[in-house]
């Protein structure tokens, strides 16, 4: 049999060899017959340069450039060729002893070996690289002068968002993850910076120029045949209005907490502030490693990015949610009504209710313009309670927590800047671990008015306005809209739709109804803008903490949430100002704002006494600020740009 | 004790284990010039596995003990679960396409516990176990058009799965079992139809189509003309001949555009340009210039291990993996790199030496997509490196750094040895 077919091994025989001829022909070529190729590996005949492409620029919703980049230079060292050279001259330019010098060369011998080169100072002052410059010949070949660019933020806005870069770390080059960078080489360390690294830094670029004795270049070697050019990082559309971003820091200013606005019809972020922030300046050049230290250990904590690493107890303006929940079970309708007295006496200690007027919950759209805490403490009682799951442990409360994943509770929600927050959504294991296995719905009825144990990032109450917005469906919130010629798959994640749970759309009439009614007439009327109809609802939420290690309460947090238009939303916003009371009283002012200024693109001047109010009022603790350094280094950021303008 | 011992290693080829062992530990070397820096403390860094080469030792020990379990395996089992492991081994590609980890663009990795996994290089195995199955089967019969396409059918639809994940270099390699399936009967006609079509492809892409189709059209009447007399003898030749023309004209005319605007990714067509020269990317010359400028500085002799420049200080990119031919061309030269591709012919030659003494039609296709894997493999990494061919990225075969592809071009090889070591027996 085997005989029949031995042509055939001939055939894949001679295959074999055919392919292995012309691969050792083509080596022959380019090792023997070829030439230039040796020339150009040889460092004596042929210099190498690096060209460093320009990192991509980030521009904001209507176009503008909310970062560019500048040039400041590092002068590099290759130890094996720093010889004979004038060390006194160099030490007095750059102002540095000579036992400073000898341990910069040992160092950058440590880190990259002699014949490699390696940073020695880095990113110059003006004037210094100026005086270099002049006198470069007496230092070279040993010593160079490297390009790198640095950002500059002519809005002076949105710091957390967009990071910042700086010099790769040396537990970094040795991750196989990193392998494409050298030594010295910048790359984003947070915000969308760190996300988008790879789009942004573009690809390095290699020129060949012939050298002449003296290790001058002469000019391209073999007509530039062998260069490849620098390609520039690709830009990112951002989805950030800059101007909005800037009003609401300026919203925030003396408040700690934030706001998050998100465009519900893609999902794109308008506006993420967390309070209270720093000058992104701060963060770039040769300043960065300093101010870094200082911003890190401020008291206010600048760096902490509260809109999505904070999570709170979101209080009533988590009714909308346990309302949804209750009508989609079928537990309620929306004329269900509940003869609240002024308290819920359902379990055994009374939860007290800020009403007591008769019929204020005498259907779910009066029991939301009133934020009965009554009414939705029963309605999520019903809820996990309800026969058809077998009561709350057998899966009531397992139930009640999927609506709440749905709804992008409890789990990062995906949004393309790094260190998102969890928060928590209590489970039926949550509470068999934390009460030992004893627990009812009375245990937990605190979340039907969203304190207990359930905590939010602002950016998952956003995303929830979303949902209600769109009702039932949402984009994950995101800040890049778009890469110029994009070839990644980075956005496809943020162009899907999410359907949640399948909520009827009566019952997102009926909350959408209740939630105007809280502005219209209800709780949260001082967010009332002329000619446009919004969707709101206020909440309080109480806030303990460890004071001399015993459980204090402090004061309570406000907290507001809502969606303009509401027939057709365009934005969504969360609001939460830390320690400052009654939802009402900033929380809605400050979101009615926001709105204003992304709807209207300007505040009515009826409101600008409104505005003003709210941008000088101070909730921050006076003993924090005392030990805060944050003014000052803002204001240093705004003095050096002038200064060096 | 010395009996025993006999019998262990009875009926091993050493040959192929020999050859099998210098490779690996040349691609050891190699990946240790690649990455080593003068100041380097050697031990340290293969202690603490922080390097390639030193993670690399590490796979090729877990390697060897793979083909020690596998040289304690009965024959019979690969024949007997050969069927599930393909089955198997598409249910981990599709897993992957749901859960798997973008790595550089293609989404073909599984992660588990803090390595990284490619299943569309374990696949290989499982398809050429199947398909030495199938043809192997009593009820196969491989003259028949409907074995054939099932066989076919067995060889590409992994590669289907895994061009979904984004790994196009590894699905061209399921085109090598076409080599096997030739050995086994497939029409010496269809290798030059083949052939045809990659000149048909290749003109499409360098010509203009509208020359391109008058060319065919001349070729054509040409033909018609000086064939008018057998043609009139038999008028289905000319019906024959109108068809290839209409193929080669829609093809030319349409599919070859479609294919580029429509399926193939952006840096795909670039790379494809690049190479036929017609376009002059900066991002996609790079890496094939860069290798060009190593393996070209190494002139006869080479500089000598160790001594290499452009390797060393990582102007070639991906250098470890699928560059890593550019280390043994600059440090050993011309003459080193005849000598090194010698012996993946010595390999290759062995392997299909081995396959024809086999008895079982099983063992020998099996054998026999083994010296086909192998050579494809090295036919198109070679050739990216010096130019020859579009950087695709598939790994020189036991050379490349990667745990992945080490181990399953181990698991390859000790299984044909285990199937030759039991000729004797038949094996469907």
């Amino acid at each position: 049999m085997s005989v029949f077919n031995q042509p055939r091994k001939r055939v894949i025989q001679a295959i074999i060899l055919g392919m292995v001829v012309l691969i050792i022909t083509r080596l022959f070529f380019l090792q023997i017959v070829e030439k230039k190729y040796a020339k150009l590996a040889d460092a004596n005949a042929v210099l190498r340069k690096v060209v460093y492409p320009s990192r991509g620029i980030i521009y904001d919703r209507k176009n503008k450039a909310i970062l560019s980049n500048d040039v400041l230079y590092d002068l590099v060292v290759t130890p094996a060729s720093a010889k004979n050279i004038d060390t006194a001259y160099l030490c007095k330019i750059l102002n540095i002893d000579k036992e400073e010098f000898r341990k910069r060369i040992i160092n950058a011998i440590v880190r990259n070996g002699r014949v490699r080169q390696s940073v020695f100072a880095a990113l110059l002052p003006a004037e210094v690289f100026g005086q270099l410059q002049e006198s470069m010949y007496l230092f070279q070949p040993g010593f160079e002068l490297v390009p790198r660019q640095i950002r500059s933020y002519p809005y002076a806005a949105a710091a957390n968002i967009l990071g910042y870069i700086g010099e790769i770390s040396p537990e970094r080059l040795k991750d196989t993850a990193y392998s494409s960078y050298n030594s010295g080489d910048y790359l984003g360390l947070a915000g969308l910076e760190r996300t988008y690294e790879s789009v942004l830094m573009g690809t390095r670029g290699i020129q060949y120029l012939v050298k002449d004795n003296l290790n001058r270049p002469q000019g391209a070697y073999e007509n530039g045949e062998f260069d490849s050019a620098a390609i520039a990082g690709k830009n990112l559309r951002l989805s950030l209005d800059i101007e909005l971003q800037q009003f609401g820091e300026k919203l925030m200013k003396g408040k700690m907490g934030s706001i998050v606005a998100i465009d519900p019809q893609t999902g794109g972020i308008l506006a993420m502030v967390s309070a209270p922030t720093f000058d992104p300046n701060l963060l770039t050049g040769s300043y960065r490693s300093t101010n870094s230290v200082l911003l890190n250990r401020d008291t206010t904590k600048p760096t902490f990015n509260r809109a999505i690493q904070a999570t709170y107890p979101p209080g009533s303006t988590f009714k909308p949610m346990i309302a949804l929940v209750g009508l989609d079970e079928g537990v309620i309708t929306p004329s269900f009504g509940y003869p609240c007295g002024g308290a819920y006496y359902g379990c055994s200690r009374p939860i007290k209710c800020e009403h007591h007027d008769a019929g204020h919950a005498a259907n779910l759209r009066l029991a939301l313009s009133h934020s009965c805490n009554s009414y939705f403490s029963h309605v999520y009682r019903l809820s996990v309670d309800a026969a058809k799951f077998g009561g709350i442990r057998a899966g009531g409360l397992q139930k009640w927590s999927d609506y709440m994943n749905s709804f992008g509770f409890g789990h990062r929600i995906g949004v393309d800047v790094p260190s998102e927050a969890r928060g928590i959504v209590p489970t039926p294991a949550f509470y068999d671990k934390m009460y030992r296995g004893s627990w009812n719905s009375c245990t937990s009825v605190f979340l039907g008015i969203g304190q207990g144990e359930l905590t939010l990032t602002p950016l998952q109450m956003a995303n929830a306005m979303c949902i209600v917005a769109n009702r039932g469906a949402y984009y994950i919130p995101h800040f890049v809209q778009s890469i110029d010629n994009d070839d990644t798959h980075l956005l496809d994640k943020y162009k899907e739709k999410h359907v949640v749970a399948h909520i009827s759309d009566t019952a997102y009439s009926a909350v959408i109804h209740g939630m105007t009614d809280v502005v219209e007439s209800g709780t949260g009327r001082v967010a009332q803008i002329e000619g446009i109809t919004i969707g709101g609802k206020t909440g309080t939420a109480e806030n303990y903490g460890i004071v001399d290690g015993k459980r204090t309460k402090l004061k309570n947090h406000a907290a507001f949430v809502a969606f303009a238009p509401a027939e057709n939303a365009r934005i969504a916003v969360a609001v939460i100002v830390e320690n400052s009371g009654f939802g009402a009283r900033y929380a809605a002012p400050i979101a009615s704002l926001m709105m204003e200024k992304y709807l209207k693109d300007s505040i009515s001047t009826k409101r600008q006494a409104l505005m003003k109010t709210v941008m000088e009022t101070v909730t921050l603790d006076p003993a924090m600020v005392a030990k805060s350094k944050l003014d000052s280094l803002n204001n240093s950021a705004i003095i050096k740009k002038n200064g060096t303008k | 004790m010395n009996r025993s011992q006999a019998k262990l290693t009875q009926g091993i080829d050493w040959p192929i284990v020999g050859l099998y062992l210098a490779l690996v530990i040349i691609g050891i070397m190699s990946i240790f010039a690649a990455e080593y820096r003068g100041d380097d403390n050697v031990w340290q860094n293969i202690i603490h596995l922080n390097k390639n080469y030193s993670r690399q030792m590490m796979w090729f020990g877990v390697s060897l003990v793979l083909a020690a379990i596998i040289w304690l395996t009965d024959s019979k089992f690969f024949t007997a679960t050969s069927n599930l492991l393909y089955a198997g081994g598409l249910l981990l590609l599709l897993l992957v396409l749901g859960i798997g980890k973008d790595v550089k663009g293609s989404h073909s990795w599984l992660v588990i516990g803090g390595f990284q996994f490619q299943p569309a290089e374990l696949t290989k195995l499982c398809t050429n176990l199947a398909l030495a199955k199938y043809l192997s089967s009593q009820e196969t019969d491989f003259t028949k058009l409907r074995s054939r396409l099932i066989a076919a059918a067995i060889a590409l639809i992994p590669a289907a799965i895994i061009i979904l994940q984004d790994e196009t270099g590894l699905a061209l390699v399921y085109f090598s079992f076409f080599l096997v399936m030739f050995r086994e009967g497939l029409p010496g006609i269809l290798l030059v139809i083949a052939f045809s079509g990659i000149v048909l492809v290749l003109s499409a892409l360098l010509v203009d189509k509208y020359v391109l189709f008058t060319i065919f059209s001349v070729i054509t009447a040409l033909v018609i003309y000086f064939m008018r007399r057998e043609i009139k003898r038999k008028r289905s030749r000319l019906l024959v001949i109108i068809g290839v023309y209409a193929f080669c004209s829609i093809f030319v005319m349409f599919v070859v555009p479609f294919a580029f605007t429509k399926v193939l990714k952006d840096y795909q067509v670039r790379r494809i340009e690049v190479m036929l020269g017609k376009e002059n990317d900066p991002k996609a010359t790079y890496n094939t210039r860069q290798s060009m400028i190593a393996i070209g500085s190494g002139g006869f002799w080479g500089k000598g291990y160790l001594k290499g420049t452009q390797t060393r200080f990582d102007f070639v990119p991906e250098q470890s993996t699928d560059f890593i031919f550019c280390t043994v061309g600059e440090d050993f030269g011309f003459l080193g790199s005849v000598i090194f591709l010698g012996l993946y012919v010595a390999l290759l030659f062995r392997i299909i030496f081995v396959a024809e003494r086999q008895r079982s039609t099983y063992s020998r296709v099996y054998a026999y997509g083994v010296a086909s894997i192998v050579f494809f493999h090295l036919a198109i990494n070679i050739s990216m490196t010096i130019g020859l061919a579009p950087v695709i990225g598939i790994p020189l075969p036991l050379v490349s750094y990667g745990g992945s592809s080490l181990m399953t071009f181990t698991m390859l090889i000790f299984i044909m040895l285990r199937l030759d070591a039991d000729r004797q027996m038949v094996l469907r």
